[in-house]
């Protein structure tokens, strides 16, 4: 982005930076350049909030488990695996 | 190597058969989850993962402990169930992933005085706190999930499914830390965009 700095970001261009700035890896540079677009621009606040809000709801997502006859069949081969690996 | 990555590991040599229950109790959803970006059934799935516990046993004597055992263990899973999608054709070498995070038809043209901004902004979305677990809107976020191509899938699931950080995100999925990043840009922009659909 270095040969744009002089002019402000596009939408086009702040909505790809979304992740960098979140896990606050832009330059100090591009930050400023992040954040006063954002000073001026409702969609892309709202865009931002819609990416916080995805990251949020995602982490609600239930979480997976192995199914009991998995479970079985791993601890079953466990102890087959302990008796050879110890005898 | 950690702490308790050491004691993890003498506790499985020596047989301990509750660690290896609360092993794969406390890390089996999310190689569960890993396995099934890259085959085609949960129950192809399941199989992964319980080979992949057999790997971790007979090579525990080989861990190298440069990263965490489960690092390690979670690389095994992400390893067998590539072999596994490739054996089951799934997996023909996908073209490369630049597609822009969001639909440029949705930003005005060159031409325009406003050229790069938005033309299609985002819809308005009221997400109440109390819908965040509504079944509908998990339904979308599964679909939406499970619609992303596998490299982007995987990213996704370890950061913001199972909270993992960017470090163990990547050394997991052998990715380079920019490369990482932009692939879970595209991800959460799709499931953005799913969700402003529903």
């Amino acid at each position: 982005m270095n040969e744009r700095r002089d002019r402000e970001l596009e939408c086009r261009e702040l909505v790809e930076l979304v992740t960098d700035y979140i896990e606050g890896r832009l330059s100090v540079e591009d930050r400023i350049r992040f954040e006063a677009h954002l000073d001026e621009c409702p969609y892309c606040r709202t865009y931002l909030e819609q990416m916080e809000q995805t990251i949020a709801v995602l982490g609600y997502v239930p979480e997976e488990s192995l199914s009991d006859d998995a479970r079985e069949a791993l601890l079953a081969a466990f102890r087959g695996w302990s008796q050879s690996e110890l005898a | 190597m950690r702490h308790e990555d050491t004691e993890l590991v003498s506790a499985l040599s020596r047989g301990d058969e509750r660690t290896f229950a609360a092993l794969v109790e406390a890390w089996g959803g999310t190689m569960l989850r890993l396995a099934c970006v890259y085959v085609a059934s949960r129950a192809v799935a399941e199989e992964v993962v319980q080979e992949a516990w057999l790997v971790v046993l007979r090579s525990l004597d080989r861990f190298e402990r440069r990263s965490s055992l489960r690092t390690w263990v979670l690389g095994i899973v992400v390893n067998l169930a590539r072999a596994h999608a490739r054996a089951e054709r799934r997996s023909a070498p996908l073209p490369p992933d630049e597609e822009p995070a969001v639909d440029p038809a949705r930003f005005r043209p060159p031409s325009d005085r406003w050229a790069g901004h938005w033309a299609t902004p985002p819809a308005p979305w009221p997400l109440p706190e109390d819908e965040i677990l509504a079944s509908e809107l998990r339904d979308v976020l599964l679909r939406a999930i499970e619609s992303l191509p596998p490299a982007q899938r995987a990213v996704l699931v370890l950061r913001d499914l199972e909270g993992f950080g960017a470090a163990e995100t990547c050394d997991v999925l052998g990715l380079s830390e920019t490369n990482q990043r932009v692939l879970l840009h595209r991800a959460r922009s799709k499931v953005q965009t799913a969700i402003e659909r529903y």
